[in-house]
């Protein structure tokens, strides 16, 4: 888990605080729970929150350089930047693409890494053997065709047509067809 | 068949063993799915809500797992049903607060509960007893892979199942064990367990989730974090944390037993004693004196003793499940002359502790320093803060 504050260190200081009903965490790394002075009683966590999470200092640079990310919308849902931010959820899917400028900052926040390694639905991964599969088949068969071995290309285009055809031809790598 | 004909008696579930049941009450795994290219619940129209229901309510009634299984929709359900199913700890506050297109489905024996559109579309539990959670896991996986066949679910290759709060992405999966720590508690070790347990990633709550009172010395400990890490290393993790927090209260108890004795009988003594005498007690205070009963069990100080008993009592003490057996709505204040009741008709015959047992054992030893009768005062002004009478 890394520092909310500085998004650097190790966070070993983890704060929990009831804020308007609601419960508010930040974890934070030694020295800048020093600095923000989380040793002083009463200290509202709110101050350190409100330049945090969905609003952290990075996205909301970006806000005030590129307008357009203001207006961003989710299609499918109709989720807004500023409901994201408000209410810490995503509205469909869909929203995963349209705000992957502000989730990868705080993924990386509440997380141990932002790739997924874990369990993926079995045609997934069966699309990601065939992919894989295929870009072995077209490096050999460019291979073939540099060294003029043209019957080895010619068995190699078939047995990538096959396998293209096998493929379900939509599924992007991203997920989202 | 109604939701009470189709619930197993609660102390048919209490008799169920576990591994290490001692002190780690229940094992739970539950995984966040939800469908792609359309709404959250969240985010979803009621029009919209219901359309997802009639896609997932089929596929999931008629999973393996599910045969004979019930399932019902939130909106037929009265708010004591609701209330009951969440102190059963079978649906979440959360989806017992919704109404139009929320539903959950269960396994015959219980151990498995699915709802639909919960914070996402689908969340799927497995609860069994003791510290079971890669068994957990492995059942939830199974269901997981059925699902997944027959349902277009969120995935990326980058970010995993996608949910609609960003804490459950990656394996929407949050690994948890029910563990009962008196001995921890009276020994004043929690918050250092507490801060242990959170350096490695892992969450402390209370009985009923995030948000809750750690009632009745009961805490919950899960893993916080959903991405960047295999199933496998989440649950192995957990696992190892809970086994070392159960020798840490193992030896906390055999500890305080040693250093003082007097102090764990006066708690045991006190709670059966109120248990065994009120007439009116609040579920707080239920809980606390129940989980002293429980370790005078475990201690052995009730040998005459069903020891379901108490984990029955801990759930039947329960408002709503109060209110079911009466039959009525209670008032908080009818609930806790009623609880008494219970309690005591419950508890009837119960043999008073025998704890002398123990403690003339300990005089057998050969290092009696048993002169501390000097000292009986301050732990009496100590033991006060405990009690509220």
């Amino acid at each position: 888990m890394i520092c909310n504050v500085c998004q650097n260190n190790e966070a070993t200081v983890h704060l929990t605080q009831m804020l308007e009903g609601e419960i508010k965490k930040i974890d934070m790394c030694e020295s800048c729970a020093q600095k923000q002075g989380v040793d002083e009683p009463g200290m509202p966590l709110i101050d350190l929150l409100v330049g945090l999470g969905p609003s952290s200092s990075e996205t909301s640079e970006e806000d005030e350089t590129t307008p357009s990310t203001k207006r961003l919308v989710c299609q499918v849902c109709g989720n807004s930047l500023a409901d994201f931010k408000k209410t810490g959820r995503l509205g469909c899917s869909h929203c995963y693409e349209v705000f992957a400028n502000q989730m990868d900052p705080m993924l990386r926040s509440m997380h141990k890494g932002i790739k997924h390694t874990g369990k993926a639905p079995k045609h997934f991964k069966d699309d990601r053997a065939t992919r894989d599969q295929l870009e072995k088949l077209e490096k050999k068969l460019q291979k073939a065709i540099t060294e003029e071995r043209y019957e080895d290309a010619a068995v190699l285009r078939d047995s990538i047509k096959q396998l293209s055809e096998q493929a379900t031809p939509a599924d992007e790598p991203s997920a989202h067809p | 068949m109604n939701l009470h004909e189709f619930l197993t008696p609660i102390q048919d579930i209490c008799r169920r063993p576990g591994p290490f049941d001692r002190i780690v009450l229940t094992s739970r795994v539950r995984l966040a799915r939800n469908l792609k290219d359309t709404p959250f619940p969240g985010r979803a129209t009621k029009q919209q809500r219901d359309e997802h229901l009639q896609i997932i309510k089929p596929v999931v009634e008629s999973l393996t797992s599910m045969k004979k299984g019930f399932s019902q929709e939130l909106n037929d359900l009265a708010d004591l049903d609701r209330q009951l199913l969440v102190e059963r700890h079978l649906i979440s506050r959360e989806l017992a607060k919704k109404k139009q297109g929320a539903a959950f489905v269960l396994s015959k024996d219980e151990t498995c509960s699915i709802m639909i559109n919960e914070e996402d579309h689908l969340r799927m539990q497995v609860i069994l007893p003791g510290l079971q959670v890669k068994e957990a896991w492995k059942a939830v996986d199974k269901i997981d892979t059925q699902l997944e066949n027959k349902l277009p679910i969120a995935f990326s290759g980058r970010y995993g199942f996608l949910t609609a709060c960003p804490t459950n992405t990656g394996t929407g999966m949050r690994v948890s064990a029910m563990l009962h720590l008196p001995g921890l508690v009276i020994a004043e070790h929690m918050q250092q367990t507490i801060t242990a347990v959170n350096k490695l990633g892992l969450a402390v709550r209370g009985l009923y989730g995030e948000g809750t009172e750690a009632l009745g010395n009961v805490f919950q400990i899960s893993n916080q974090m959903t991405l960047g890490e295999t199933e496998f290393d989440i649950i192995e993790r957990l696992n190892k944390v809970v086994v070392q927090i159960i020798e840490n209260e193992e030896n906390a108890r055999a500890k305080l037993l040693e250093s003082n004795p007097e102090m764990v009988f006066n708690n045991i003594g006190r709670a059966y004693g109120i248990l065994t005498n009120a007439h009116v007690i609040s579920s707080k205070e239920a809980k606390n004196l129940l989980s002293l009963l429980r370790l005078g069990l475990d201690l052995g100080y009730f040998p005459e003793m069903d020891p379901e008993v108490v984990d029955e009592l801990f759930i039947v003490t329960e408002p709503a499940h109060i209110q079911h057996r009466e039959c009525k709505k209670m008032s908080p204040e009818e609930r806790d002359i009623m609880r008494a009741t219970q309690l005591r008709e419950r508890l009837e015959g119960m043999q008073r502790p025998s704890m002398q047992v123990i403690a003339a054992k300990n005089d057998d030893r050969p290092d009696t320093g048993e002169s501390d009768s000097s000292e009986d005062t301050q732990t009496d002004a100590e033991d006060g803060s405990g009690q509220e009478t």
